[in-house]
C-alpha cells in the first residue's frame, strides 16, 4: 500500500473485506426476478421469422397463414413497424470518419446478414408464435455475401450498402515516432507474425428479454429489461420511438450476465417496443438459444500483422501493428463497432515504454451479424498480439520472458506517463505486478520442471503477460462523440425512520455483487450496520441519472457517487443531531447507528433521531429543517480514463498426438487500486479468466463461406466448463487511483483481457522445441496438429 | 398408439435427446408416448450367459449396478463419459440405442461386445445383434411401430480383457473420437473387438486393426504402428470442428492409448 494511512484502512471497516453478498441466497434458491418472470395482464410473446440468407433481396412476403392461425395477436413486417421509428447511426464524432449507414429494426427489402427480423409474430404464447413463424413464406432473390472482412475489402466487392462506395466503415493510423528507422537498425532484432482472433460471444445465461407495456391514456411505456444501461436505452427509445424521455421507464430487475452484450440497441427489443405500442398490450421477447447466438452481438474476430523490434539488451525500440477487423452490416448504436480496433490501436503495448509505434486499423462491413463491446473490449487482441511479439522475439535473443518485461515495463516510480498514443497513466505497478508473479508461480522452479519434462517428451509451457486496462472512463469515452451514454453516475442516500439507510444508484446490478460493493461502503461512510443498508438499482423513474454498468465503472464511479452521497448525508444527520443535543456538530460522529460524541459515548440512536424528524416534528427548533436523504454525482476528471494494471501467467501442457491443451495453473496479479471485497474481486477476477480461456481455446462463431451459422448451440458452440479449468491464483498490488476519495479503478475485465495472452504465450513456450507455433485463436486442436504439421 | 400410423408418435425415454430435438422443433411429433412409468422396462438381471438390461434403465442405476461393474466392466468403464451426472440421472441406455448417435459410447460399446437389442411391437417381440442395428447417423434397425425393450450382453470371463478410450475437448462432450475394445487375451491377442465412436457415420467396427492384431502381443509395436494405419480414412467423417484428416489422427491415438492401457 502506498501513500498514508486512509480512513478505510482502519480495522473494523467493511470496505477490504469479503462481505457475503445479500442477494446470493435469494438468487441461489430461485426468487430472483427476471424479464421472463413477469406475467403481466392482457401480455402477448413475440417471436421473429428471420433471415436465412446472410445477404439476399426479399421479393415477397406472405404472412396469411400466420396470420390466420389460432392464437395470434398480430404479425407485422418491416413495413409497420420501420416507419414508427427513427433511424439509428452507429457513430461517434470523436471517431472520425466512421460511417454507417441509418438502420431500422426489421429488414427492409435487403437482408444483411443471417438473423435479421423480417416478420415478427405476436401471439397469445411464445409456442404459438413460433408455430405461426413457420406459417409465414419469404421469397428471397440471394445476393453474393461478403463472409470475411478481407472478401469485404477486395476492391472489386460489390458494396453492402449501395449509398457507400466501398465497404470500409473506418480507418485509423497512428504514427508516432519513426517505426520504420527504429525497424531497419542494424542493432536491432525483428519479429513479424500474423494473428488471427476467431469471433465469440458473451453468452449469457439469461438471454436478452424484454417486456414491453404501452399506457395510451398518458402516451408512457415501461420496458422491463434484462440489461446494462437503463438510462441509456431510456433515452434511446425516447428519441427513436417518439416520445419524451419522462415518458420511457426503463426497468432492470435481476440479470442473469451480461458481459456486453445488453447495451446495445437490437431490432427484435426496438419492434417489442413499437407492437406493445400499436398493440396497446404488453409484449414480451426472450430470445431463444439460437436467436442469441445469430444475433447478440459478436466480439473480437481481428486480423492482425504485428511486427516488433528489440536491440541487443531486449530493449523494444519500435512496435507497428495493422487490424483489419469486420463487424458486419452496420456499426452498432450507440457505442459503435468501431471501438474495438480503436481499443487495439491505444492500447497494444500500452505497459511497455515504446517510442516508436505504428497503429494502422481498418474496420470493414461484411455479412455477418453485427460484432460490438464485450467484456474487455480489445484488450485480449492488444495483450495478444504485444506480448505474444514479446515473447517470440525474447526467444529469438535468447532472452528470458520475465528478463525482457523488467527491462521495458514503465517503472513504478514514472507516472504520470503518456503512452505513445497518448494516453495518461498514472498510478500504476507493472514491476511491482511482475515480481509479485514471478513469486506467486514460483517461475525458477516451473522452468527447471519443464525441462526436465521435456527429456521424456511431455510438453510443458509457461506464458506472461503484463497489462494495462482501461477503466472508470471518463464523458471523453462516449458521451464527447454525441451519444446518450453518461460517464457520471448518482447515488442518494436516504435514512428512514427507523434508522436504516437506503441507498439508490445508477449503476446496475447484472450478478457481479454491485449491490453488496454500495451497501459496504455506504454503511462504512455513514457508521451503521451493513445489514440496516438497502440497495435499489435498475429503474429510471426511481434511481438518480447515471450511466450503468461497463467498461469496469460500477465500483469506482458509481460506488464513489455513494461514499459522496453518504458523507453528505452524514454532516447532515449530524447537522440535526446537534441541534437535538444542544452541542455543534464537529463534537460528533456516528457509529453503529448511534450518534456518539467526542469519547465515544452514544448520544442518541438513528431510530430515534428518525422518528423525532419523521414523526415528532414538534420536538425540533423551529428553523431546523431536517433533511434526511443526500444525493451526489461523481465523474472522472482529469484523466479520460482511469487505468488499471496486472500480470498474469499460465501454465499449460500440450498432448503433441491429440493437439489437446491441459491448463495447468494461472497466476493472477491484479493492481484495481482500493480492493472493497476481496471475494468480489477474486471472482470477478476468475471469471474473467475463463471467459479468456473460453476464447482462446474454446468459444467460436463460425461461419460457412455462405455467411450461414454453423454451431448456434450450446453442443457445438463451446464454453469453457469447470472441470477443464485450471486453479486461478490471485494476488493483488493495491495502487489506489488518485482521482477518487474510494480509489477504486475496475476489475471486471483484468481476467478476460490477459488470459489468452498468458494461455497463447504458454502454447507457444511448449512448442517451441518442436519448432512449432500458433498465432490463432481459438486454439483448437486441430489446429495444433496443423501447426505441428507445419 | 405406438402401432397406430394415423398419426406421428415417438417414444420418450430420458428425454435427453428428444427434449433439445423437441425445442428446436428438429423433432415435431403429434404425440408422445412417455415410457417413463413403465417399471417392466427397468430391470438388470443374469439369465444364464447374459445380463439382461431394460430399456429405460438410467446410465446412474447402470454405474451403481455391481452386476455391470463385474459382468460387463467395458459397459462400467464407458459410462463416466457420458455427459454429466444430471444428464445420466434421466437418460437412459435404450434411448441411446434407439436414437443411435454415432458419437454416443453406448452403440459402440454394445457393439464391441456382442450385445443382442431386443425390440417389441405390436406383433411380437424380436432380437437383433447390435452389429446390424446400427446403420447410420440416427438411422437403425428398427420398424415403424417397433420399441427397444432391452439389451443381452454375454457375461465377461476371467480371461477378459478391455479398453475404452476417449477425445473430448470438455469432460460429458462427445466424442471427437473414442473405442472401445474387448479381447479375449492379450497376450497374444485373440478374439479381438475394436469398435469406434465419434468418427464415422455409425460405431465403427475396425476389421483390419483387429486382423493385424491377432496372435500379436498388445504392446507389440510394429502390430500397433500396422492397426493404426490400417484405420479407414474414407469412412472418417469431418465436422465443424474437426476435419476428417483429424478425425483420423485421433482415431489411432485413441487406439494406441486403449490398447496400451489394456496391457497394464
Ligand atoms: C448436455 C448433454 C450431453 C450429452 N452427452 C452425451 C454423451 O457424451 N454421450 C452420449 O452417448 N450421449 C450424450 N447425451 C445424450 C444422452 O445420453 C441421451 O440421454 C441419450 O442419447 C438418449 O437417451 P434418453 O433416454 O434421454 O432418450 P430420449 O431423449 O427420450 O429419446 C431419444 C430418442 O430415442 C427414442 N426412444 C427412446 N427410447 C426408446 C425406446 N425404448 N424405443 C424406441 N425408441 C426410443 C425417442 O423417441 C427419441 O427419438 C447428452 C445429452 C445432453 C443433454
Amino acid at each position: 500500500m502506498t501513500g498514508p494511512l486512509h480512513r478505510f484502512d482502519q480495522p473494523g471497516t467493511y470496505i477490504g473485506r469479503s462481505v457475503e453478498r445479500a442477494d446470493a441466497s435469494r438468487l441461489v434458491e430461485g426468487e430472483g426476478t427476471y424479464v421472463d418472470d413477469l406475467q403481466l395482464p392482457r401480455m402477448t410473446h413475440a417471436a421473429f421469422v428471420r433471415s436465412q440468407h446472410a445477404h439476399a433481396k426479399i421479393k415477397h412476403i406472405d404472412v396469411d397463414a400466420a396470420r390466420a392461425h389460432t392464437g395470434v395477436v398480430a404479425v407485422f413486417t418491416g413495413a409497420d413497424i420501420n416507419p414508427l421509428v427513427k433511424p439509428y447511426v452507429g457513430i461517434l464524432t470523436h471517431l472520425q470518419g466512421l460511417r454507417s449507414p441509418p438502420q431500422l429494426p426489421m429488414a427492409d427489402q435487403v437482408v444483411r446478414c443471417q438473423g435479421e427480423p423480417v416478420v415478427m409474430i405476436v401471439a397469445q404464447s411464445r409456442a404459438i408464435a413460433e408455430d405461426a413463424c413457420e406459417l409465414v413464406q419469404i421469397e428471397y432473390e440471394p445476393l453474393k455475401a461478403l463472409v470475411s472482412a478481407e472478401q469485404a475489402l477486395d476492391k472489386d466487392a460489390p458494396t453492402i450498402h449501395p449509398e457507400l462506395d466501398n465497404n470500409t466503415a473506418w480507418v485509423r493510423e497512428i504514427d508516432v515516432g519513426d517505426a520504420s528507422a527504429a525497424f531497419s537498425r542494424a542493432d536491432v532484432t525483428v519479429v513479424e507474425r500474423t494473428f488471427l482472433f476467431g469471433r465469440h460471444t458473451g453468452v449469457t445465461v439469461e438471454p436478452r428479454s424484454v417486456v414491453v407495456e404501452y399506457n395510451r391514456s398518458d402516451n408512457t411505456m415501461v420496458f422491463h429489461y434484462s440489461g446494462q444501461a437503463p438510462h441509456m436505452m431510456q433515452a434511446i427509445l425516447a428519441k427513436h420511438l417518439d416520445f419524451a424521455e419522462e415518458n420511457v421507464r426503463v426497468v432492470t430487475r435481476d440479470v442473469g450476465g451480461s458481459f456486453g452484450i445488453k447495451i446495445h440497441t437490437y431490432g427484435d427489443e426496438i419492434a417489442t417496443a413499437v407492437a406493445a405500442k400499436l398493440l396497446r398490450r404488453p409484449v414480451k421477447f426472450i430470445a431463444d438459444r439460437l436467436e442469441s447466438f445469430t444475433s447478440d452481438i459478436h466480439a473480437r474476430d481481428h486480423r492482425i500483422q504485428g511486427r516488433i523490434g528489440v536491440d541487443s539488451d531486449g530493449r523494444i525500440v519500435a512496435l507497428e501493428i495493422d487490424d483489419l477487423t469486420g463487424i458486419g452490416p452496420y456499426s452498432m448504436y450507440p457505442r459503435t463497432s468501431a471501438i474495438e480496433c480503436n481499443q487495439i490501436l491505444n492500447l497494444t503495448g500500452a505497459p511497455y515504454q515504446i517510442d516508436h509505434y505504428r497503429a494502422r486499423g481498418t474496420v470493414v462491413f461484411q455479412n455477418k451479424n453485427m460484432m460490438c463491446q464485450y467484456r474487455a473490449v480489445g484488450h485480449p487482441v492488444a495483450m495478444a498480439v504485444c506480448d505474444s511479439l514479446l515473447e517470440e522475439v525474447a526467444g529469438e535473443i535468447d532472452m528470458d520472458v520475465v528478463d525482457i518485461r523488467r527491462r521495458n515495463l514503465i517503472a513504478d516510480d514514472a507516472y504520470p506517463v503518456t503512452s505513445a498514443t497518448g494516453m495518461k497513466f498514472a498510478d500504476l505497478s507493472h514491476q511491482q505486478s511482475l515480481e509479485r508473479l514471478v513469486e506467486l508461480m514460483n517461475y525458477d522452479q516451473l522452468r527447471a520442471d519443464q525441462s526436465d519434462r521435456r527429456k521424456k517428451g511431455c510438453y510443458r509451457g509457461i506464458g506472461l503477460v503484463s497489462m494495462v486496462e482501461v477503466t472508470n472512463p471518463s464523458p471523453m469515452f462516449y458521451g464527447v462523440g454525441g451519444a446518450p451514454i453518461s460517464a457520471q453516475d448518482g447515488a442518494t442516500v436516504r435514512l428512514d425512520a427507523a434508522g436504516a439507510l437506503h441507498v439508490s444508484c445508477s449503476i446496475t446490478e447484472s450478478g457481479q455483487g454491485t449491490h453488496t460493493i454500495l451497501a459496504q461502503i455506504a454503511a462504512d461512510v455513514f457508521g451503521v450496520d451493513i445489514a440496516r443498508v438497502k440497495v435499489s438499482t435498475g429503474d429510471t423513474a426511481h434511481v438518480p441519472y447515471g450511466g450503468g454498468t461497463w467498461a469496469s465503472r460500477g465500483a469506482g464511479i458509481g460506488g464513489e457517487s455513494v461514499l459522496l452521497a453518504a458523507d453528505a448525508l452524514k454532516a447532515q444527520v449530524l447537522e440535526v443531531a446537534s441541534s437535538i443535543l444542544q452541542t455543534t456538530p464537529d463534537t460528533l460522529d456516528i457509529e453503529n447507528g448511534v450518534v456518539v460524541n467526542a469519547d465515544g459515548d452514544d448520544k442518541i440512536s438513528l431510530d430515534e433521531l428518525g422518528k423525532i424528524v419523521y414523526y415528532r416534528g414538534n420536538e425540533l427548533p423551529a428553523g431546523v429543517n431536517a433533511e434526511l436523504i443526500a444525493t451526489r454525482h461523481y465523474r472522472v476528471t482529469d484523466y479520460p480514463f482511469v487505468f488499471t494494471n496486472g500480470a498474469m501467467a499460465a501454465h499449460v501442457e500440450v498432448d503433441i498426438e491429440t493437439g489437446f491443451i491441459k491448463v495447468l495453473d494461472f497466476w493472477v496479479v491484479e493492481d484495481c487500486g482500493r480492493v472493497i471485497n476481496p471475494k468480489l474481486v477474486d471472482e470477478q477476477i476468475r471469471g474473467g479468466v475463463v471467459q479468456g480461456i473460453g476464447g482462446a481455446l474454446y468459444e467460436e462463431c463460425l461461419y460457412d463461406e455462405e455467411g450461414q451459422y454453423l454451431n448456434a448451440t450450446m453442443a457445438d458452440y463451446l464454453v469453457p466448463m469447470a472441470g477443464e479449468m485450471p486453479d486461478i491464483h490471485i494476488a493483488h498490488i493495491e495502487t489506489p487511483t488518485c482521482t477518487s476519495t474510494l480509489g477504486a479503478k475496475g476489475a471486471g475485465e483484468a481476467g478476460t483481457g490477459g488470459a489468452p495472452a498468458a494461455i497463447l504465450n504458454a502454447v507457444n513456450d511448449a512448442l517451441r522445441p518442436l519448432n512449432a507455433s500458433i498465432f490463432q485463436m481459438p486454439m483448437t486442436p486441430e489446429r495444433v496438429l496443423n501447426a505441428l504439421k507445419a | 398408439m405406438i402401432a397406430d400410423d394415423t398419426q406421428t408418435c415417438q417414444p420418450l425415454a430420458g428425454g435427453q435427446s428428444l427434449m433439445p430435438m423437441l425445442n428446436l422443433r428438429v423433432a415435431q411429433p403429434e404425440v408422445l408416448v412417455d415410457l417413463n412409468r413403465i417399471a417392466a422396462l427397468s430391470f438388470i438381471e443374469i439369465q444364464n450367459d447374459v445380463v439382461h438390461i431394460g430399456a429405460m434403465v438410467r446410465y446412474t442405476a447402470l454405474m451403481h449396478s455391481p452386476l455391470i461393474d463385474k459382468h460387463v466392466p467395458l459397459l462400467a468403464m464407458a459410462l463416466p463419459y457420458i455427459a454429466h451426472q444430471a444428464v445420466r440421472n434421466r437418460g437412459t441406455i435404450g434411448g441411446s440405442v434407439a436414437l443411435a448417435d454415432p458419437a454416443a459410447e453406448m452403440p459402440a460399446v454394445l457393439k464391441a461386445l456382442a450385445a443382442t437389442i431386443v425390440v417389441v411391437s405390436a406383433h411380437g417381440q424380436r432380437e437383433i445383434p447390435a452389429e446390424a442395428f446400427f446403420l447410420g447417423i440416427y438411422e437403425t434397425a428398427l420398424d415403424e411401430g417397433e420399441l427397444v425393450h432391452s439389451i443381452k450382453i454375454p457375461l465377461a470371463t476371467s480371461g477378459h480383457r478391455f479398453g475404452f478410450y476417449e477425445l473430448a475437448r470438455r469432460h460429458g462432450d462427445y466424442a471427437m473420437a473414442g473405442v472401445a475394445v474387448s479381447a479375449q487375451s492379450i497376450n497374444p491377442c485373440t478374439e479381438l473387438s475394436i469398435v469406434f465412436f465419434g468418427v464415422a457415420d455409425q460405431p465403427l467396427r475396425a476389421v483390419d486393426a483387429q486382423a493385424v492384431l491377432e496372435g500379436c502381443a498388445i504392446s507389440d509395436n510394429a502390430a500397433l504402428t500396422a492397426a493404426q494405419q490400417s484405420l479407414p480414412a474414407e469412412l472418417m467423417l469431418g465436422d465443424t470442428g474437426v476435419s476428417a484428416d483429424t478425425r483420423l489422427q485421433l482415431a489411432r491415438v485413441a487406439l494406441k492409448r486403449a490398447l496400451l492401457s489394456m496391457a497394464d
